[in-house]
Formats: structure tokens, sequence, C-alpha cells
């Protein structure tokens, strides 16, 4: 298979020298399976020498059960992997084809090309270097062109290579290549593509794929191979960059040694560099670069090393480690692009776990500012993203991070969105820039503390979360928790779905949007009063598990305590106190909870009443209890 | 800049750092293979100077080549590892083998069972593998990290986006990410990489004179006397090497002078047949590696 990489004569020490020494392109291939993209890779793959007989043999085999060519060999097969795609005829996920010429090695990802597909071709684009954009000559430039060049452009792909295919249904005529050529010209420099190479090819034929095809003497550019041969990877320029990288692990396997193990995402290091660290801000050098095969002087781009440390400084994973002269800016506010990938549309004001190749933070978008039609690329307003839209956002995390615009650098840049309780991967952002940048990024001190004053009032701080049904009898427990704990002394504050919807939050109605924020206003107030040293009783519905979560993680272990008030819908609407469920049941009242909107029983509370069986008096005698024994509340 | 073993390298050890970091309790399988030498080895660089923070597993079905059994327990002495072995008791108890059952049964009991049984005991939440996406054209639709339900089953449409190098290994209990650190190597990249590294690999792979016996146009070897021989059958020494290794009578051999890892370079140059050829369990039916995925298999 490798007659592209060597002669036979040559032994093999220099056969795998001459091998190992090759680069690697990464391209993605863009355009429907009408425009015979997986044909294209077929071919390349064939041509090249890249398959094996027996792959052939499975390709032909395939070809008569599934094929469109008749007896011959259908290219498109050799490269549609599974089963249901092929009985469909069309490709569903992104494949990983692999195949080297004289100069360097290729991966290919290829990917579906309709619109239900934008996630996986935004998924293929995030790790290539080019991309050939496939056109169908017999049909000219169409909308579904235009989308991928705009998404190829989002995901920092400047320069592609536009192939204009099917030249034989159109009699191999220069005038259509070239009306197509004019069309595009006018057209990419709207969509951040800076630089094109237009070439006239048939895939289904081979026509100027390896070699430059007879049928077309009027085209004097190169091959599609040989027109990748001369594109560098992203590697190249990541290398003349300031060195950068994320610490991975941090490898202590005894007291002498302690080295922070990552990869470099851009730049080189030698030992003696100086060097910061973010978030800390800490200076350093580097003492030494250790790998497995020894300890070197330098280390370049893409190369995953561990980096030992001059001074003693507190280094975890996620962190940074940077060239000292070309600091690196940290922000918690940003506008990005974002991507969205989940069937649960994206809602501002949700918190997700952000990720940044190491660093995993929260953080939740704050304003969709607009969606993008990827089809006319015409802005529209939106309240929620939905599977496969685009938007411009702003996004807010939890803490500063460390970051660069994505067009000049993809790691630092580019993020996931993880789904808090299905740990699904739901959407992908890429930074634009800061909307405020800390370049001081220590939190401001300050003098008097959330210990100094709950000491002051002598209690432990924390917030009792109750969640239920309408009718499960929160707020009766709510208010003779308060009553029992104000009796004994402690200073307290009852939030409830009443007080705060008549003033903080009477901008909000109940659709899943205004929900999901009312709830973010309620745990940050919880918050604010926890931090003042108050025991907050909060009562609300808060039907989402991942909104409960959420409010989990703001506070401290040992600070929230979440309390399932449990009752059956049947009941609740029995008791029925303020004659809401009558109206839901009537349609006079929309997303009411149990009814047309979802409640997510808790898994795992810290504790659960249910008052169908306990008097009002019980539960909080439970409660009570739980806070004793927890240590929030003591005899002394 | 580096050079495309160099970065196929550092992607490796990159990978491998990346999910271990957030694991809680990892595990390498080991299959003897020559990817789980390379895999292996890559692991050791990964963590070095400390040793690598989690133990090999192998899934042994009883019916591996001897020299197999040999090469493991000297490998894993020497790397000083910890190795759990898990064999399907069940399996053993009803006598399944390859001959008396054939490879389907005997791979589904033996392999994908005895693995999930496996994985079911030790709850194991991030699981390494050796398997790249050019072996088959189903692997080259996975993932690096590629999720597994609490029933160990790969469900093609609900993989995890993958965009960069940020991988989401986040996972409810029972549930499970299959992590394949050399998905974009090549068979060729791997040989050339032994050879870079001077990696000990089973001797089976080098050519020497075996005792084998034609079946249906393929070259199995009498590894020991549990193997029934048909009528007619002599075992006949050959100079035979294998491609990839596995279950003795699942796994065929092909003719070879390569005595040495020059030798196999060469011979791969020219050679014009896939490795997974010689394993009979792909053959079984259209779609079958993508079938046995699903079910657990690896």
């Amino acid at each position: 298979m490798m007659e592209f990489i060597a002669e036979k004569t040559l032994s093999a020490t220099e056969v795998v020298q001459e091998y190992a020494a090759k680069d690697i392109l990464r391209f993605i291939t863009c355009g429907s399976v009408d425009d015979g993209k997986s044909t294209l890779i077929g071919r390349l793959l064939f041509e090249t020498d890249s398959l094996y007989e027996d792959q052939i043999q499975a390709g032909i085999e395939a070809s008569k059960r599934y094929g469109t060519q008749g007896a011959k060999l259908d290219f498109a097969l050799l490269v549609d992997g599974l089963v249901s795609e092929r009985e469909q005829g069309i490709t569903i996920d992104v494949a990983h084809i692999y195949f080297s010429t004289r100069k360097r090695n290729y991966i290919v990802a290829d990917t579906p090309g309709h619109e239900q597909y934008t996630r996986n071709m935004v998924t293929g684009a995030s790790n290539a270097d080019t991309a050939v954009l496939i056109i169908d000559a017999s049909k000219g430039l169409k909308t579904q062109t235009k989308r991928h060049s705009y998404l190829m452009g989002l995901m920092g792909i400047n320069r592609v290579i536009v192939a204009i295919n099917k030249m034989d249904l159109v009699g191999y005529s220069e005038e259509v290549f070239d009306s197509i050529r004019e069309e595009f010209n006018n057209f990419h420099t709207k969509v951040a593509i800076s630089q094109v190479d237009y070439l006239p090819i048939s895939a289904l034929n081979g026509d100027n794929l390896v070699t430059l095809s007879d049928k077309m003497p009027w085209y004097k550019g190169l091959s599609l191979l040989d027109i990748l041969d001369t594109y560098s990877p992203k590697v190249i320029e990541d290398l003349k960059k300031p060195f950068r990288m994320p610490v991975q692990w941090v490898n202590r396997p005894n007291s002498s040694f302690r080295g922070y193990a990552g990869s470099l995402i851009s730049g080189s290091v030698s030992v003696g560099d100086r060097v910061r660290i973010y978030p800390s801000g800490v200076e350093s050098s580097i003492q030494a670069i250790y790998t497995f095969d020894g300890y070197k002087q330098k280390a370049q781009c893409d190369e995953s090393v561990t980096l030992l440390l001059n001074t003693d400084v507190d280094v975890s994973r996620g962190d940074l480690i940077c060239e000292i002269n070309t600091p690196v800016e940290a922000s918690d506010q940003f506008e990005v692009n974002v991507t969205w990938m989940s069937e649960q549309a994206l809602m501002p004001g949700r918190n997700y776990l952000i990720k940044f190749g190491s660093l995993t933070v929260n953080g939740m978008i704050t304003l969709i500012k607009h969606k993008v039609d990827v089809n006319t690329l015409t802005t529209l307003s939106a309240k929620v993203l939905e599977l496969n839209e685009i938007a411009v956002c702003n996004l807010s995390l939890d803490r500063n991070v460390p970051f660069e615009p994505y067009s000049s650098n993809r790691s630092l840049g580019g993020f996931i969105f993880i789904d808090r309780s299905t740990n699904q991967t739901v959407g992908a952002g890429v930074i634009n820039f800061a909307l405020r940048r800390s370049r001081n990024i220590h939190l401001q001190h300050i003098a008097i503390d959330k210990k100094l004053r709950s000491t002051l009032k002598k209690q432990k701080p924390c917030v009792l979360w109750l969640t239920g049904l309408s009718g499960a009898g929160k707020s009766t427990i709510a208010n003779t928790l308060e009553q029992r704990l104000y009796q004994e002394g402690y200073h307290t504050y009852l939030l409830d779905g009443d007080n705060l919807r008549h003033g903080l939050n009477r901008d909000l109605g109940f659709t899943d949007e205004d929900r999901v924020e009312n709830i973010r206003r309620a745990i940050e107030v919880s918050r604010l009063m926890v931090d003042a040293g108050l025991i907050v009783i909060s009562s609300f519905i808060s039907p989402f598990k991942s909104e409960r979560e959420v409010a989990r993680s703001k506070f401290e272990h040992g600070e929230f305590f979440e309390i399932f008030v449990d009752v059956t819908l049947s009941e609740a609407e029995r008791r029925d106190p303020k004659g809401l469920y009558r109206k839901a049941r009537l349609g006079e009242l929309k997303n009411f909870t149990g009814i047309d909107s979802i409640y997510e029983k808790p898994l795992c509370a810290d504790l659960t009443l249910n008052t169908m069986i306990l008097s009002p008096n019980e539960s909080v005698n439970k409660i009570m209890a739980m806070l004793y024994s927890e240590g929030v509340l003591s005899d002394e | 800049m580096l050079t495309h073993l160099q970065r196929l390298e550092a992607e490796s050890i990159y990978i491998i750092r990346e999910v271990i970091a957030e694991a809680k309790k990892p595990v390498m399988l080991y299959s003897v293979g020559k990817d789980s030498s390379v895999l292996l080895h890559l692991a050791r660089k990964a963590f070095a100077p400390a040793n690598i923070p989690f133990p090999l597993l192998h899934v042994d079905t009883g019916w591996k080549f001897r020299e197999m059994y040999e090469f493991r327990d000297r490998t894993t002495r020497e790397a000083g590892v910890d190795l759990i072995i898990h064999v399907n008791s069940e399996g053993v108890a009803h006598n399944i083998n390859p001959f008396d059952h054939g490879s389907e049964v005997h791979t589904d009991v033996m392999k994908t069972q005895g693995l999930k049984q496996a994985l079911d005991k030790y709850q194991f939440d991030i699981i390494l593998g050796g398997a790249r996406r050019d072996e088959e054209k189903s692997r080259a639709k996975e993932r690096i990290c590629s999720f597994r339900n609490g029933l160990h089953r790969w469900d093609p449409k609900s993989q995890r986006p993958e965009l960069w190098r940020t991988y989401n290994t986040r996972v409810s209990s029972k549930e499970s990410i299959r992590v394949f650190p050399l998905s974009n190597w090549t068979e060729f990249d791997i040989w050339a990489y032994i050879h870079q590294e001077s990696i000990a690999v089973v001797p089976l792979y080098f050519a020497s004179e075996r005792p084998v016996v034609e079946r249906k146009g393929q070259l199995i070897m009498v590894d020991d006397n549990r193997m029934p021989l048909l009528s007619g059958e002599t075992p006949m020494l050959r100079k035979v090497r294998f491609r990839t290794l596995g279950c003795y009578p699942l796994t065929a051999a092909v003719e070879s002078n390569a005595e040495s890892l020059e030798d196999i370079l060469c011979e791969m140059v020219s050679t014009r047949h896939s490795e997974r050829q010689g394993r009979l369990i792909d053959h079984d039916n259209m779609g079958s590696m993508e079938k046995k995925k699903q079910e657990g298999y690896f």
C-alpha cells in the first residue's frame, strides 16, 4: 500500500525515517451526498493506493448490494461505514479516513452536509487545517455551499479549496466553471474565508484528483492532491506564537519531584525561560523539561512534556503556564459564537459546565444577542437556541479564565457546553472578545466576611431549599420552620416564589426560560443572604434538577440542604389551596408544573418529607433534627 | 515542527493524561497484541517518572496462543504494573470453545460477555483500549472518547460531539467511557513506532516455522492438542507469521519471510491485504463489527 512513500529498494530504517519525517494535514470535506463527496474520498483512497485488496473486494460486494453504479465499484461505499447509513445512502456522522502521499499524511474528516447535521460539520471542522468544499457543477452555487462556507469561517478555517465536481455532466465546460468561480468569489469574503483555490473535477471518473485530466486542457492549475500538498498545517502558525501550556496533570511521584504535565498549545519553551502562571499570576522559571526519554533543553508546540519550575508555586490542573513577556488576559464575561448541539434548547440563565481543554468552570449564557440564519446569513432575534442553531451570545463564567480570541488561538478560545444533569455535550462556542477585562485577576479583598458576620450572630449560615409541587405543603412547612428557628434565637429569612415574584422577579412569566431565570435570581439572593450570615429558607417549586444542582454548587459544603416536600400529583390537585390546578386543567393557566410542565423529582435530596403522612409540625421536627445532626444548630 | 510519529505520540499521551486526570476508576484493556504494547509504552511515557496510575485488564478466553501468555506475564512483571485477568467462568463451565460453538458464540461469550462481567465487577469508569480508526469501517466513525451506557452498549447515534482536544468524560454511575488514544494511528504507524522505540512484541508477529493446517483457504496454527484435526488433516510446518493476534483457532497466519521488524516494514510496503483479513470473526456477517460493538465488544 505504500508505493507513495518509498521505493522498495530503501532499507526499512530508511522507509521509517522517510515516513516518520512527514507532517500531517487534516482537512474536512463539505458537500452533500448528491455532490459526490464520499465518491471523491473513495477515489482519493483508491488512487493513492491507500486501500488493501480485501477492502476493495468488500467495497465491490457492498456495491452489488447497495451501490448506485451497477456492477462497478461504488467509491462512496468504501467510505460510508455504518450499516444504517449504507442503507439510507447518507453519511450521518464524522468518519476519519487516512491516506498518504509522498509529501505527507492526511486525515480526512468526512461529515454529512444536510442542515440537520450542522453540529457534525462544526465538530469535524474544529480540528481541521483546511476544507474542500464540493459544488455540483450541474447545479451551481447552492444555499448549502454558503452554509458550509459560513461554518468553516466560524470554526477558523480561512483558506479553502473549492472543487467544482461533476464536470462530466456539463461537458467539461470552462464557462460553467468560470461562472461558479465568479459567484463564489463574490460571496466568500462575507464569511471570514480569505483565500480560495478553485479547481474543476469529476470524482466519479477521477479527473484532476491526483493527476491532471486531458478532458479539461483549459485548466492550468494543479490537481487536488497537489494543491493540498502546498497547504501548511496550522501548527506552523502556532509554533511562531508565544509559549503557552495548560497543565493537565501534576506529577508528584515523591517529595523530590514535582512536575507539571501538559502539551504545548503554542510556541516553544527552553530551560531557564521565565514564565507566568494563570490564574494566580505568579512568576517562575523553567528548571527542567522532563520526558520519559530523558531531560531536554527545549520543547515545542504540540509536544507532550513535564515541566519543572524553579520556585515552589501552587499550580493545579487547568492552570496555564505562559511566556512572561506576552501575558494573556483573563476575564469572566465574553461575547461568543455558540453552535447548539442538543435537542434540549439552550436557555439563557441556565447553568452549564463550560470546558476549555483541561479547564472546567460553571457558566451561563446571559443574553442571546441574535441568532444567525445559516442559509441566508441574516440575523434574527431569539429567546432560546435550538439544535443546530448558531447565535452570537454573551457568556458569563463563575471565575476569571485566561483566554485568547478563537481567531488567534483555538485552544484558549474554543469551549464546549456540558449539561450538568445528563452529562451530554450540548453545544460548542468560540470566544470573539471579552466584555470586561480584568487585568487584575485577584478578587477584591473584603475586610468583613461571612465568617465574621455569622460569628456575631452566633450561628452557622445555610440555605434550606424546599422543592416540590404546588400544594405539597412547602409554604406551611417554611412558615412553621421559620417561627421555630426564630423562637430559638436564630436570624432567618424566608424566600418564596410570592415575595420574589412581586418585586425582584415581576418581569418574569412561567415559560421554561423564565422559570430558569426565576430560580437563578432566587439562588443569587439566597447566596447574598447566606453571605450576610443568615439561615435562609428558600421555598420554590424549582422543578428542574439542573437548577437545583446549580443551587447546590453555589454554596460551600454543608451550607446547602435540598429538602424534597413530597406528595402525589393527585393529592396536590385534591388540596389545590390556591385553586391553581383547577385553572390549569381548564387551560386558563399555561405551563403549570405537574400539568403541562414537568417536575423532575430529586433523586438524592438531603431530606424527603412525605406530607401525605407527616403533619407540618412533624416535618419541621425532622428538619430541626437534621440541622442538629449536621452541626448547623447546636445546643451550646 | 514535530514529525508525524512524534505528533501521534504526543497526541496519545495528551489523551491518556486528559482522561486519567478526570477518571474515578480507570483501567487499560490489555490484549497482549502489538497495539496493546504500544499503548502500554505510551501510558508509561505519560506518567513517568511516576508509575502508571491504573491496572491492566486482560479478558482471557483461554484460547490465546501460548506465546501470548508467556509474553503477557513477562511484560507486565517487568513493567511493574498491576494485571487483572478475567475469564468468564460460566463460559468455562459450559466448555464454550471455538470448535464446537463457532467463532460467533465463542467470541460473544468469552470476549464480549467476559469483558462486561469484568467491567461490572470492578465498576471502571474510564477504560483505555488500543483500537484504531483505520482497522475497520465502523471504527472510522468512533470517537476518541466513546460513551457506553449502563449495559455497556454503544449507540452510534448517541455519541458526544468531540471538538478540538476537549474531551467530555463525565458519566453517571454504571455508565463508562471507552477511550482510544491510538485512534489516529494506522497499522504502519504502529510498526514504525515499535521500530523507532524498540518496543517488545509477541514473537508470533515474526516469521518462523510453525505447525499449521489449511482450512477454508486460511492457515490455522495448531498451538496445542485441544485442536481437533479433521480427517485427512496433518499439521505441516510452514514459515508463517501473524499480523494480528487473538484466539489461536480464530486467527489466520500469513506465509511470510519477515523475521525482523525491518522485514515486517519492508513487507508492509508491498503488501496488499489489510490486517483484519486474518480475523475470522469480522467475516461472519456484513456490518458484523458494528453489531458486536453495539453489544459491548471492544
